[in-house]
C-alpha cells in the first residue's frame, strides 16, 4: 500500500525536477529551445500607454468594429518600430473607450509616441458657398459620413503629364458606395478633404466615381506624398485618439528590482521552511518538500502559460509562498489534537486532513475572491499581482494537500514516526 | 488567560487604535499620488558631476518656466524625483532637452504622466473594489456558517466579519496617512491593492476560530452551556494555528521588506501591518464581539 504512495511521490518529484530545469532562465532555454520567460515592462523597461478614443461620431452599433479596426491599425503601426511583441488592447471603462499599448524595450519611446499619434485622420466634407450676416461670402463645410475608416490603402504615383507626385486612395466596398453617392451628389462641385482637421485639398468632382478610388493631387512634395502614402497604408485612424496616461520605466531600474526581489523570495521561502521544520519536525520537513515542489510547479505553469511576469506579479507569487504552507499548519495542528484524543499515527493523520479541510477551503476561497476583484480592478503592471496570487493559491491547495499527503502516506507508519 | 473575560480590555485597545487611525487620516490626510490626482512623476539620474536639487529646481522654474513642481532627492541611488502637472509627450521631450543642456547628461529611470480624469476614475474604482471585497467576503462567511444558528445566528458571523475586516483595513490606512505626513509616502494603486490583500488574508484567522466554535457547538449537548466559555476554549485550541499561519506570511513579508526591491517596500510594510492587525483582531476582537452579541 505504501509503495503506491512512494511511487506517486517519485513521479511528482521527477515532474518538479523537469519543471526546475524548464524554469531556469536563459541557458537551458537556448539549449533546449524553450520559450523564454516573458518579463513585464517594469522589469525590462518599456512603456504602458493609454489612449482615449473619441467615438462621438460613431454610431453605437459600429463602435465595436471601429475599436477593433483602430486596434489593428495601431498594431500595424507599432510593428513598424521593430518592437518585440508589442501589445495593443481595447478596453472600455464606463462610457470611455480606450486603447492600451504596451511597448517593451523600445529605445526611443518619444518617437514611438509621435508615430502612433500622428496616424492621420482623414475626413471628407461637402462644400457650400454661403453668405454670413456681414454679407461676406465664404465657404461652409458640411461633414459627410466618409472618413479614414473606409480607406484600405494608398499608392504613390506620378502624374504622367506633370510628373508631380499624387496619392491614390482606395476605399473598401462600403466606403466606395458612400464615395460614389458623394461624387454623384456633388458633380461639378468641390469636395473638401481634411487631414487631421486641416484642409489639404478641394478637388472638383468631374464625374461620378464608382470604383472606390480617389486621387489627391494637391501640391505635395515628394517626401510629403511618400509619408502620406506610408501612413495611409499603415492604416488611417478610424477615430481620433489622445494620450491620457503614460508610464515609462527605464531598463536599469527594472533589472535591479528583479534581482533583488528574486533573492527576497528565496530568503522568504527558506525562512518558512526553516520554521516549519523547527516547529513540526518530520512533518515540517514533508511540508517543506511540498513547498519546494510547489515553487517549481507553479513557476513552470506560469512559464508554460506565457504569463508576463511583472514586479507586482513576482510579489504576488512570493506572497502565495507565505500562504502555501498554511494548509499544512492547520492539518498538522489538527493531527496533534487527534493523537491527543488517542488515535494512532496513520488514522490521526487521515482524520486531520479531512477535518481541517473546511477551514482550508474557506481561507483559500476568500483569498481567491480578493484576487478576482483585484484582477478586474487593476490594469497594466499591477494586474500581474492578482493573477499570480490567484494561480498560486489554487496550485498551493494542490501542493499542500495532495503532495504533502502523498509524502506522508508514503512514510508514516514505517515505524520510525509511529510514536508521535 | 481567559480572553473572553478580559474582552473589554482588548476591545478598548482596538477602539483606541481605530480612533488613532481616524485621527491620523483626518489630520494628516491621505497623500494622494498621481494615480488618483493625475500629474507627472519623473525619476532621473544625472550621469556626470553631482547636481543639487536646487539646480534642478532652478532649471525647471526659471529656464522652463514651470509653475508647479517639486523635486525630491533619493540619496540611496542618487536620483531625483520630479513631480509636475500632467505633461504631454512633446513637453516631456522639451524639458528633457533643457535639463540635459543645462545640467549634463541624464538617465531617465522612469516617467509617468496621467490625466486627472483617469485619476478620478481610478479613485472610484478603488472604492468600488474595496466595498466589493468587504461585502463578498462577509457574505461568504455568513453563507459558510449558515448551519449554525444557536446562540448566534449565521448572518451575525458575516456581520462581525465585516466589522473586523473594516477594522483591519482602517488601521493600516491610518498608518499610511501618518507615513504620508512623515515620509511623504503617496497613496497609489499599489496601496489599494495592499489593503485589499490585507482583507483577503486577515479573514483566514477569523475563519479558523469560527470554524472551531462551530465544531464545538456541534459537540455541545447540554441545553444551557456557557457560550463565552465555549468561545474561549475555541480560541485557546486554535491559538497556535492562528499564530503560525500568520507567522509564515510575516516571515515572507519581512524577507520582501528587507531584501526586496525598493519600489515594493512601503507596499510590503502596509501588508505587514495589516496582517499583524488582522491576526490580533481575529483572536481578540471578532470572538469577543460574537460573545457580546450572543448575550443580547
Amino acid at each position: 500500500m505504501r509503495r503506491k504512495y512512494i511511487l506517486l511521490l517519485i513521479f511528482i518529484i521527477v515532474i518538479s525536477a523537469l519543471g526546475a530545469i524548464f524554469i531556469y532562465p536563459k541557458t537551458f532555454d537556448e539549449r533546449y529551445g524553450f520559450r523564454s520567460w516573458r518579463l513585464g515592462l517594469d522589469l525590462v523597461g518599456g512603456s504602458h500607454l493609454v489612449y482615449q478614443v473619441d467615438l462621438s461620431n460613431v454610431a453605437d452599433t459600429d463602435r465595436g468594429s471601429v475599436m477593433n479596426g483602430l486596434r489593428d491599425v495601431i498594431e500595424k503601426r507599432v510593428n513598424l518600430f521593430g518592437v518585440s511583441e508589442p501589445q495593443v488592447f481595447v478596453s472600455q471603462a464606463g462610457g470611455n473607450h480606450r486603447l492600451i499599448i504596451e511597448l517593451a524595450g523600445v529605445k526611443d519611446i518619444s518617437t514611438a509616441i509621435k508615430e502612433i499619434g500622428s496616424t492621420p485622420f482623414l475626413t471628407f466634407a461637402e462644400v457650400e458657398e454661403m453668405t454670413n450676416e456681414k454679407n461676406e461670402r465664404g465657404l461652409q463645410f458640411n461633414p459627410t459620413d466618409l472618413n479614414g475608416r473606409y480607406v484600405t490603402g494608398a499608392q504613390l504615383i506620378f502624374d504622367s503629364i506633370t510628373g508631380k507626385p499624387q496619392v491614390n486612395i482606395a476605399f473598401n466596398d462600403e466606403g466606395a458606395k458612400i464615395f460614389e453617392q458623394l461624387t454623384l451628389k456633388n458633380l461639378k462641385k468641390p469636395i473638401a478633404i481634411f487631414l487631421d482637421n486641416q484642409l489639404i485639398e478641394m478637388p472638383i468632382v468631374q464625374e461620378k466615381i464608382s470604383g472606390g478610388r480617389a486621387q489627391i493631387t494637391g501640391g505635395f512634395s515628394l517626401q510629403e506624398a511618400r509619408q502620406l502614402v506610408e501612413r495611409f497604408n499603415a492604416g488611417a485612424l478610424p477615430a481620433p485618439i489622445q494620450l491620457i496616461s503614460q508610464q515609462t520605466i527605464g531598463a536599469s531600474l527594472g533589472a535591479d528590482s528583479l534581482k533583488k526581489t528574486i533573492i527576497a523570495g528565496l530568503i522568504g521561502a527558506l525562512l518558512v521552511m526553516f520554521f516549519m521544520v523547527l516547529y513540526y519536525q518530520f512533518y515540517g520537513l514533508a511540508a517543506s518538500l511540498a513547498l519546494i515542489i510547489y515553487v517549481f510547479l507553479t513557476l513552470s505553469v506560469f512559464k508554460l502559460m506565457g504569463i508576463t511576469m511583472t514586479l507586482a506579479g513576482i510579489a504576488g507569487f512570493i506572497l502565495s509562498i507565505g500562504m502555501a504552507v498554511d494548509a499544512n499548519v492547520l492539518i498538522f495542528e489538527r493531527r496533534k489534537e487527534e493523537i491527543r484524543k488517542g488515535l494512532s499515527g496513520l488514522v490521526a493523520l487521515e482524520e486531520a486532513f479531512s477535518r481541517a479541510w473546511p477551514s482550508i477551503r474557506d481561507s483559500n476561497i476568500t483569498t481567491m475572491i480578493t484576487s478576482v476583484v483585484l484582477y478586474y480592478f487593476t490594469t497594466g503592471f499591477v494586474r500581474g499581482f492578482a493573477l499570480t496570487l490567484l494561480l498560486g493559491v489554487i496550485l498551493s491547495m494542490f501542493s499542500a494537500i495532495t503532495v504533502t499527503r502523498t509524502i506522508l502516506r508514503g512514510f508514516v507508519g514505517t515505524g520510525i514516526r509511529n510514536k508521535e | 488567560m481567559n480572553i473572553i473575560k478580559h474582552k473589554y480590555i482588548f476591545l478598548s485597545f482596538s477602539a483606541l487604535l481605530i480612533v488613532a487611525a481616524i485621527v491620523s487620516i483626518s489630520f494628516f490626510d491621505l497623500k494622494q499620488g498621481i494615480d488618483f490626482t493625475g500629474g507627472t512623476l519623473w525619476q532621473i539620474r544625472f550621469l556626470g558631476d553631482q547636481v543639487s536639487d536646487d539646480r534642478v529646481g532652478e532649471v525647471l522654474g526659471k529656464d522652463l518656466k514651470i509653475n508647479e513642481f517639486a523635486v525630491n532627492t533619493n540619496i540611496s541611488d542618487n536620483s531625483f524625483l520630479v513631480r509636475l502637472k500632467e505633461v504631454q509627450e512633446a513637453e516631456h521631450q522639451e524639458y528633457l532637452k533643457m535639463l540635459k543642456e543645462k545640467l549634463g547628461d541624464l538617465e531617465e529611470l522612469s516617467f509617468e504622466s496621467m490625466g486627472a480624469a483617469v485619476g478620478q476614475e481610478l479613485r472610484g474604482k478603488a472604492i468600488w473594489a474595496f466595498v466589493l471585497v468587504l461585502l463578498t467576503i462577509s457574505l461568504y462567511i455568513a453563507f459558510a456558517f449558515r448551519k449554525v444558528s444557536r446562540p448566534v445566528s449565521s448572518w451575525k458571523y458575516g456581520l462581525i466579519t465585516l466589522l473586523t475586516l473594516f477594522h483591519d483595513a482602517l488601521i493600516p490606512v491610518g498608518l499610511l496617512a501618518y507615513l504620508g505626513y512623515a515620509q511623504g509616502v503617496e497613496v497609489g494603486v499599489n496601496f489599494v491593492v495592499a489593503i485589499l490583500v490585507v482583507m483577503g488574508f486577515s479573514v483566514h484567522d477569523t475563519i479558523v476560530v469560527f470554524d472551531r466554535i462551530r465544531e464545538n457547538l456541534k459537540l455541545e449537548r447540554s441545553a444551557n452551556f456557557n457560550f463565552a466559555d465555549l468561545v474561549d476554549k475555541s480560541i485557546k485550541q486554535t491559538f497556535a494555528r492562528s499564530i503560525n499561519t500568520s507567522l509564515t506570511l510575516v516571515l515572507v513579508l519581512l524577507a520582501l521588506y528587507f531584501w526586496g526591491a525598493a519600489a515594493l517596500s512601503y507596499f510590503t510594510l502596509i501588508i505587514l501591518a495589516g496582517v499583524l492587525v488582522g491576526t490580533y483582531s481575529s483572536i481578540f476582537v471578532a470572538s469577543p464581539m460574537l460573545v457580546m452579541w450572543a448575550k443580547k
